[in-house]
């Protein structure tokens, strides 16, 4: 691996992109360390596409500056090309190709070749193996990510942007996909990823959570977690639509959500105590005759931490 | 009229040599939102196939809101909707378009339509984008439409096929409501999805692994049986011994 460039291995400053009336990204700033799993997490349509490829050198950017391993995506845009891997979130691999097709292209597009990139993607490639000469089309769709994510690497590149690399795979190809990442990182490597999935957000080192072209907030997951502004209430109920309706017309209710088998209840007010809540609450229910329900103090997480910022931002 | 919308006793489907769907036996009661499980190529599209009326299986039966899916796979088709997030609306038709040809399909008279159309849209919010391409609707609206589709015609059934990928949370949490009013009105609906924390909105769920229910029971019971503390878990260790291809 070449010497590490000084500084950030991402500086993002001011970042604003524009695509005819929508603006796709709203002043955007933000850094990734050397060698971070760094995971920006958002729904579809929130501008994790568009800043992926500016990051990676296929668009311009409006306004602000984006850096890359020092190097700045407009001005450098050849020197950087050849250091970054970009895994694109639409499939988009040959698949007339076979599978070791596919990837002595990718290595020869860098001047590089297979034989050159095989330990990099050693891990990888042995579950692939098996199915070298199966065409890239025909392969199941955890071999297809597998592969792209063989073919953006086999260049050995010094960061790697994964932009929804497990949309539309199942459970247990996520699970494998993301246990791949532990071990690049773990290598070294710096890791950008994307997903509109909450719940992968721990497998990050830090995630932004952006929407509708903006960052709500970046930090590492437990500290999101464990910044949610007010405590947090888990109310379980029999019937769920009901004990919704019934929270959300209790006065001083701010956020009332269904989550899972529960309900989450966060509270307007800042000076009261947990406790006092619960038993208010709890009071609140018995007058409406609402049977067995249980109502305790739970853990925010980050679902919870996103859909308050972005409350607090369509308020404001 | 029964309470058990869904009924599927020994459900067998075979494809040569290799049996995709084998023996499954589940009901689904009225109102209940069941979530129907598994890893890709458990089995649970052939499944939902044979339960809409469009496979016949090749052993086993289902009644589904009422009828048998092998003998009156028609009359199934008539009484249950389908909402899949890729496939139900046409892109390059207005949203007052879409509502139309469902309605027309589903055999409803026009003045029916005019009125189910002012109701829909009006309980979703859409009425200002009612000449709108679907196709320029952003994402969370459109699985709201796709949904209120599905339920034009009054369906005791409705089948959802992966609905909320890809939205905010919030959005997504909007949707589950939605669901949960129709399942209150007495709808059945039965929810896939790769994700299992989508899975703990449902009432009950069932695990498919290679053909056969490998769990079934309310989110808390599976996850008791197996004393984990997420249906993830769960999930990867029913299918950790089958790895995949």
């Amino acid at each position: 691996m070449t010497a590490r460039s000084e500084g950030h291995a991402v500086d993002v400053n001011g970042l604003s992109k524009r695509f005819g009336e929508v603006r796709a990204l709203n002043d955007v700033t933000f850094h990734v360390s050397h060698g971070e799993l760094f995971g920006f997490i958002g729904p579809d349509g929130a501008g994790k596409t568009t800043l992926f490829r500016t990051m990676v050198t296929l668009l311009l950017p409006d306004a602000g500056t984006v850096r890359v391993l020092g190097l700045d995506v407009v001005n450098d845009l050849w020197a950087l090309r050849s250091k970054v891997g970009y895994m694109p979130g639409r499939f988009s691999l040959y698949p007339d190709l076979s599978a070791e097709e596919n990837l002595r292209f990718f290595a020869s597009v860098f001047g590089s070749t297979l034989e050159e990139g095989r330990d990099i993607i050693e891990p990888i490639w042995r579950q692939l193996e098996p199915f070298a000469a199966r065409r890239a089309g025909a392969l199941s769709g955890g071999m297809k990510q597998k592969l792209a994510l063989c073919c953006a690497l086999v260049h050995a590149p010094e960061i790697l942007f994964l932009d929804e690399p497990t949309t539309g795979v199942d459970a247990v190809s996520r699970r494998e996909f993301w246990d791949l990442l532990d071990r690049l990182r773990a290598g070294g490597l710096t890791v950008v990823v994307s997903t509109p999935y909450m719940d992968e957000a721990s497998r990050c080192d830090r995630v932004a959570l952006v929407q509708k072209g903006r960052i709500l907030l970046t930090d590492a997951p437990a500290v999101i977690g464990a910044q949610y502004p007010r405590p947090l209430f888990a109310v379980r109920a029999n019937d769920r639509l009901a004990i919704l309706g019934l929270l959300r017309r209790f006065p001083h209710a701010a956020a009332v959500w269904p989550f899972g088998e529960v309900v989450h209840y966060t509270d307007a007010r800042t000076n009261s105590t947990s406790e006092l809540i619960i038993r208010e609450l709890s009071a609140f229910v018995a007058e409406a005759k609402m049977p067995n329900v249980h109502i305790s103090v739970t853990p925010a997480g980050i679902e919870d931490a996103f859909m308050w910022y972005m409350a607090q931002g369509e308020a404001a | 009229m029964s309470d058990i919308s869904i009924d599927a006793r020994g459900l067998t489907r075979r494809f040569g040599d290799f049996t995709a769907v084998d023996a499954i036996t589940f009901e689904v009661n009225e109102g209940e939102v069941f979530g129907f499980l598994g890893a890709n190529g458990a089995g649970k599209t052939t499944a939902i196939r044979m339960l809409i009326g469009l496979l016949e299986p090749t052993a086993g039966s289902a009644m589904v809101a009422g009828h048998d899916v092998a003998t009156e796979p028609e009359a199934v088709r008539r009484h249950i909707g389908y909402m899949s997030q890729r496939f139900s609306l046409y892109d390059d038709l207005t949203v007052r378009e879409n509502i139309t040809l469902y309605g027309g399909i589903y055999g409803l008279r026009d003045s029916e339509i005019a009125e189910r159309m002012h109701t829909l849209l009006g309980r979703i919010g859409l009425e200002h984008a009612r000449n709108e391409l679907v196709r320029k609707i952003p994402l969370g609206w459109k699985q709201q439409l796709a949904f209120s589709v599905a339920l034009l015609h009054g369906p005791r059934v409705v089948f959802l096929d992966e609905p909320t990928s890809g939205v905010d949370p919030i959005t997504r949490r909007r949707f589950w409501e939605m669901i949960y009013e129709a399942a209150a009105a007495g709808t059945t609906i039965l929810v896939t999805t790769h994700y299992l924390d989508e899975a703990e909105y449902c009432d009950r769920i069932s695990i498919m692994v290679d053909g056969a229910i490998a769990a079934m029971g309310t989110p808390a019971a599976v996850k008791a049986s197996f004393s984990v503390s997420s249906l993830d878990e769960v999930f990867l260790r029913l299918t950790r011994s089958g790895v995949v291809a």
